[in-house]
């Protein structure tokens, strides 16, 4: 008789209680291959942990958006938000799609630069832009998005001294239904501040208007809340055309659109939770659309988002260091990738299905990274089939902040890979060495040497 | 290292304690060891047993024979107080 696969034993209680409309499992299927790629071969070639990334879900992801926002409003423009995931390869897929770029510091606002981007198409925001980084935009004709007052005073002095007029841009904040109200960044709209900064460029003339942003919030899952501000930036620049006979070219939306990640406590997976990109697009070209606009007049639409074009197309894939058993009975399996790397499970439950086939029973765990740090929490609860050390799994939704915000903390980073539209790996990023790590460091000469006994 | 004997056991991988009204699912490999502890096999022979019928090496399944059995003990199923 043949043998049969190994699975570690398992025995769960069965618990009554509350009925579960969905289930005890859900979505545990193997994962494979990622766009026809075998995990194992990824894995084997490039190391574990690594991130992968999917050209073809990158470019799925703006085309569809574009073709949602095209075909309900006349002029768009999407600027890939650098933030979100700056690395060169992953920026130039959106570059190629057609993308500008919108960054918030200077060392973003170097590698649109540095990409390929014309001065023109980089969206200068954030509140931290220094007086030589506000001379180098305005020299590149870039778009500076105002966040502050002391800003608004820099700048103008600035183009006093150069003689130029910068196009800029401010940044609005506003009650739009939802809570947490995002009013740290820009200038509020109900308060009049919003009015006063508008005011303050036009009545100067120093400053060319050219654009108002705003960017509600993050993940955010309540479309209507764009409806609303949607249409207090169309208030505004009709206002500015009224009073002032000055035309407002863009209005940009930002971003925030939510990815199908799930976030922490929510009782429902973010798959079924979040809204289709047309529910955003519908609303805030409405908005525009109806508020008044002269046909010669309408502003172009801009968007900065990030997380919805590129989330589902990042893919973690890891292994199994070892399996132990809580003073509490619970499971814990410790896997190779941590906090370290995947930030974002601090704030997401992220999924992660094993990537080699298993049976049907499954067992409550805890995965912990590899860090030796409590705080090295993957999953505090999940339920997977039982998984050996040596093991494989994908964490999914992996594409956006996972990689701008690791850190290198106890382990190196991994590489990242591409997978390109024909199914071949491409590294976009090497593994981190120890020579990376140490090559802005410096040894003092008095501690160079030591004895130890 | 025994399981109670009160403790019912099906084919298709329940276990159920009279004593408490507390039942269990067990996974088919599980289960080959329950019912080979019912039997009253030592751990050698219990090892033996499956090393014949899975593809595993000695050391994984000592392991997780020893997890299987601590969780088992904790779930006050064994009779080897």
């Amino acid at each position: 008789m043949a043998k049969k696969i190994y699975e570690r034993p398992i025995i769960r209680p069965l618990n009554t209680g509350m009925m579960n409309k969905f289930g005890t499992r859900t979505e545990y299927l193997p994962v494979t291959h990622i766009d026809g790629v075998s995990v194992k071969s990824l894995i084997k070639q490039y190391g574990s942990p690594l991130f992968v990334f999917s050209e073809r879900q990158m470019r799925e992801n703006i085309r569809f958006a574009k073709r949602t926002f095209e075909t309900r409003y006349p002029k768009v423009q999407f600027a890939w938000s650098y933030k979100t995931n700056y690395l060169n390869a992953i920026c130039n897929v959106y570059h190629q799609e057609g993308s500008w770029a919108e960054v918030v510091s200077r060392f973003e606002y170097d590698k649109a630069i540095n990409n390929g981007v014309p001065g023109d198409k980089i969206i200068f925001n954030g509140p931290d832009k220094t007086d030589e980084d506000l001379r180098v935009a305005i020299k590149n004709n870039s778009p500076i998005h105002i966040d502050h007052l002391d800003e608004l005073y820099r700048l103008t002095d600035i183009a006093t001294e150069m003689k130029v007029k910068p196009r800029v841009a401010i940044r609005v904040n506003m009650d739009t239904g939802i809570y947490p109200m995002w009013d740290r960044f820009g200038f509020n709209y109900e308060t009049g501040q919003a009015w006063d900064a508008i005011n303050k460029i036009l009545a100067s003339g120093k400053l060319d208007l050219v654009g108002l942003h705003t960017h509600i919030g993050t993940y955010m899952l309540t479309p209507s809340a764009y409806g609303v501000a949607a249409a207090k930036m169309a208030d505004l620049a009709l206002g500015i055309k009224n009073k002032y006979d000055t035309v407002i070219q863009y209005i940009d939306m930002g971003g925030g659109f939510a990815s199908q990640n799930t976030l922490k406590g929510s009782f429902l997976k973010g798959s079924d939770i979040v809204p289709p990109i047309s529910e955003y697009a519908e609303v805030i070209c409405t908005a525009l659309l109806n508020a008044g606009f002269k046909n010669t007049e309408l502003p172009t639409l801009y968007l900065e988002t990030g997380r919805a074009l590129i989330d589902n197309a990042g893919f973690l894939l890891g292994s199994v260091i070892a399996n132990k058993r809580l003073s509490d009975g619970r499971k814990a399996t410790i896997l190779d990738f941590g906090v370290n790397i995947l930030f974002t499970s601090f704030w997401y439950d992220h999924k992660i299905s094993p990537a080699q086939e298993f049976g049907m029973h499954t067992e409550d765990t805890v995965l912990y990274g590899p860090l030796c740090m409590n705080i090295d929490v993957i999953r505090e609860n999940i339920s997977l089939p039982p998984l050996n050390a040596g093991d494989q799994v994908v964490v999914h939704h992996t594409g956006a902040y996972t990689v701008t915000q690791s850190m290198q903390f106890i382990a190196l980073r991994p590489a990242v890979v591409m997978i390109d539209l024909m199914g071949k790996p491409h590294v976009i990023k090497k593994k981190e060495s120890l020579k990376d790590l140490e090559k802005n460091e410096e040894m003092p000469e008095f501690l160079k040497q030591f004895k130890l006994v | 290292m025994r399981i109670k004997k009160n403790i019912a056991v099906s084919d298709t991988g329940f276990l159920f304690n009279p004593s408490t009204g507390d039942s269990y699912s067990v996974n088919p490999i599980g289960m080959d060891i329950v019912q080979l502890m019912k039997l009253n096999k030592e751990n050698d022979e219990i090892k033996k047993a499956i090393m014949n019928d899975y593809f595993c090496d000695d050391a994984t399944f000592e392991k997780d024979f020893y997890d299987f059995t601590m969780v088992l003990r904790n779930y006050k199923l064994l009779d080897d107080e």
